[in-house]
């Protein structure tokens, strides 16, 4: 069902075939470490994933020796505290799907818990900054948002640390929640994490994740539907450089009726040992009628060697769904683009900026939240002037 | 005075059975102020002529020469060449997605004139020169190329012509797919361009209509990748009546 699949010939780009959910995952999802084998690398869930390079924090010997300074802050009436892992809030928005995101869980020690009360409307956003100080980390964030309240946060990883946690949305009815999560880690950084996102009957969940940095990053965005009504957008934006690994995995589960769904993610990928990996599962079940859900992944490769795999796939369990799509495609820099603007005075490096800038600037502009599409922009160009020296 | 000379050009692609000879040898003079028509059957390399000129990497020059007053153009960068004062409006004009019209005119003129032209006479000659084309103010908010129609994106091009004065303009078919008002309203474009006497014009078309909005001083036709023939305006006329058939069956390889 793929829509657009155009492969640019050399070799250098790899859309894998598509293949199911169900027959995906090697263990069912669980809180225990111990419910998942260690991964040998070849389960399709790991076979993107250069195991040896996740440091330990796959087969379990990866010891919680560092730490992160975590910075929080909350707009008045946002509550900020620690809890333990018995708290009834931990571990409502889904369990952890693989053997990372369950080392996770059961190696964290006290969890966070930030509550947005119903109905409010914060006018800043809530910041939660964490910067890694070294060694192995371990956590676990919950963000609770009240009924009818709106919020933007704002997820900031910088610094360097090996590190597995994982954060849950639980988006009560009504309530609009945007995401932004950026992960700008130092080059030696390795970072998994699974969002686990529960949209509410009528809420609005909308996602931002935009990865520029770390040694390997693996990152799962999850969205189910607590009741009907619900509406989730995933935005995704990665920029891979040289030698580097970034790995979105997604899944949303249509489990309620009336719901909505929209995921688009871009990434561009620079140096011939940059490395990307999309997987984009869409699951529509036999309840979820009047489903509407659409997913994009499109990937612009700079330099030859550079490598992706875009694995988008829909299962759909019921006919009666108002749409259902999805479209992937892998393109090497777009050398009819490039002449266009150089056959108009235009130097190369110019012309690739504003190519690439024009590859993002659709999605950064569904962000909506001005200061983060400024800062990303700003970000980019930095990349970008980083590539091209 | 602005002169283009194209001497023996031969340039070849790299077809699937290897390389593929285009251009077989072509020579062609265009000084400032001069208009020429180029007509010649399909695939017989008037694109390629084009491309080639403008340095579309796609194109492997294998003998020849073309200077643009005296300046060895084949050994110019595509931006380089452009900034030099070649021209080229496509027949296939490309979409850059997320780049705005007026961002895209912007950069170029500013690159083309060496320096950022001040913003607001900038604004108020873009304005004016889209009004004369008569083309709508939303389309300098609008991505480059995406989504215009085929007249849109040839009037896009003129625009850019008008804009960027270049000193040899090549226009690749810039009449196809136009309708009856569209053709006017695109020559008077490049009449008044052609008006300041300033530039030279190599215009490549199938159809006399354009002729006689923009009037030639050289007809040549064009077959299996040369000129096999130059004229005056009369030749446009006697192709248009005869066809290209004693070009494509006797004697042209
Ligand atoms: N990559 C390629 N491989 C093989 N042949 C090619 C390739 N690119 C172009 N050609 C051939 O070169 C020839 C000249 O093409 P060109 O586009 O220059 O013709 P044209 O005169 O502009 O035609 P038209 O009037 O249809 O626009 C054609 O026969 C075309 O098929
Ligand atoms: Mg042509």
């Amino acid at each position: 069902m793929a829509e657009a699949q155009s492969i640019p010939a050399g070799g250098a780009v790899a859309v894998a075939a598509e293949s199911t959910v169900a027959t995906r995952m090697s263990a069912p999802p669980s809180f225990d470490v111990a419910d998942f084998p260690v991964p040998h690398g070849r389960e399709e869930e790991w076979r993107f994933t250069p195991l040896e390079r996740l440091r330990g924090l796959h087969d379990g010997t990866a010891v919680a020796d560092g730490s992160v300074k975590a910075e929080i802050v909350a707009p008045d009436g946002v509550t900020v505290e620690t809890v333990g892992r018995d708290d009834p809030r931990v571990g409502r928005a889904g369990k952890p799907a693989d053997r990372v995101a369950a080392q996770a869980f059961s190696a964290f020690e006290k969890a966070t818990v930030v509550t947005v009360p119903a109905e409010a409307v914060p006018a800043e956003p809530v910041r939660v900054s964490l910067h890694g100080e070294g060694g192995v980390t371990y956590g676990h964030t919950v963000f609770d948002i009240g009924r009818f309240a709106e919020v933007v946060l704002i997820l900031d990883h910088t610094g360097d640390t090996v590190r597995a946690a994982n954060v849950e949305f639980q988006v009560g009815e009504g309530a609009k929640l945007t995401v932004v999560s950026v992960q700008d880690w130092a080059d030696t950084a390795v970072h998994c994490s699974q969002h686990n996102a529960l949209v509410g009957r009528d809420a609005t969940f909308k996602s931002v994740v935009v990865t520029f940095g770390g040694d390997v990053v693996r990152l799962h965005p999850r969205v189910s539907y607590a009741g009907p009504g619900g509406e989730a957008e995933l935005y995704g934006l990665y920029f891979t450089d040289n030698g580097q690994h970034q790995e979105h995995r997604l899944l949303v589960d249509h489990s309620a009726a009336n719901c909505r769904s929209n995921v688009a993610y871009k990434g561009a990928l620079q140096g011939a040992r940059a490395r990307a990996v999309w997987i984009g599962d869409v699951l529509i079940r036999a309840a979820a009628t009047g489903t509407d859900t659409y997913e994009l992944n499109r990937n612009l490769v700079l330099t030859d060697g550079a490598r992706v795999d875009s694995v988008p796939n829909l299962e759909i369990e019921t006919g009666e769904i108002v749409g259902a799509g999805h479209a992937s495609a892998t393109g090497r820099f777009e050398d009819e683009q490039l002449f266009y603007l150089m056959a108009r005075g235009i130097p190369a490096e110019e012309a690739r900026r504003l190519v690439v800038r024009g590859f993002f600037a659709e999605l950064v502009q569904q962000i909506g939240v001005p200061d983060v599409e400024e800062r990303l922009i700003a970000r980019l160009e930095a990349e970008l002037a980083e590539s091209i020296a | 005075m602005a002169t283009l000379e194209i001497h023996d050009l031969h340039v070849s692609v790299d077809g699937e059975g290897g390389p593929k000879e285009i251009l077989r040898g072509v020579d062609l003079t265009v000084k400032q102020g001069e208009t020429h028509a180029i007509m010649g059957p399909n695939g017989s390399g008037k694109s390629t002529l084009a491309y080639s000129l403008a340095g579309h990497p796609k194109y492997t020059i294998t003998g020849g020469t073309v200077t643009l007053d005296g300046e060895d153009v084949l050994d110019m960068s595509v931006d380089e060449r452009a900034r030099a004062g070649v021209f080229l409006a496509m027949q296939y004009p490309v979409e850059v997605p997320g780049v705005s019209v007026s961002n895209f005119l912007r950069t170029s003129a500013t690159a083309i004139r060496g320096e950022a032209p001040r913003l607001r006479t900038w604004v108020k000659e873009v304005k004016e020169t889209m009004q004369r084309l008569e083309m709508d103010p939303s389309f300098a908010e609008r991505n480059v190329n995406e989504g215009f129609s085929g007249g849109e994106k040839k009037r896009h091009e003129i625009l850019q012509l008008e804009l960027l004065k270049p000193k040899i303009a090549i226009l690749d078919e810039t009449d196809s797919g136009l309708d009856i008002d569209a053709l006017r309203i695109v020559s008077e474009g490049v009449n008044r361009v052609r008006d300041s006497g300033e530039v030279g014009t190599l215009l490549i078309t199938h159809y006399t209509r354009i002729l006689r909005y923009i009037k030639p001083d050289h007809v040549h036709v064009f077959a299996g990748g040369r000129i096999v023939e130059s004229g005056g305006p009369e030749l446009a006329d006697k192709l248009e009546a005869e066809g290209y058939e004693q070009y494509t069956k006797g004697g042209v390889s």
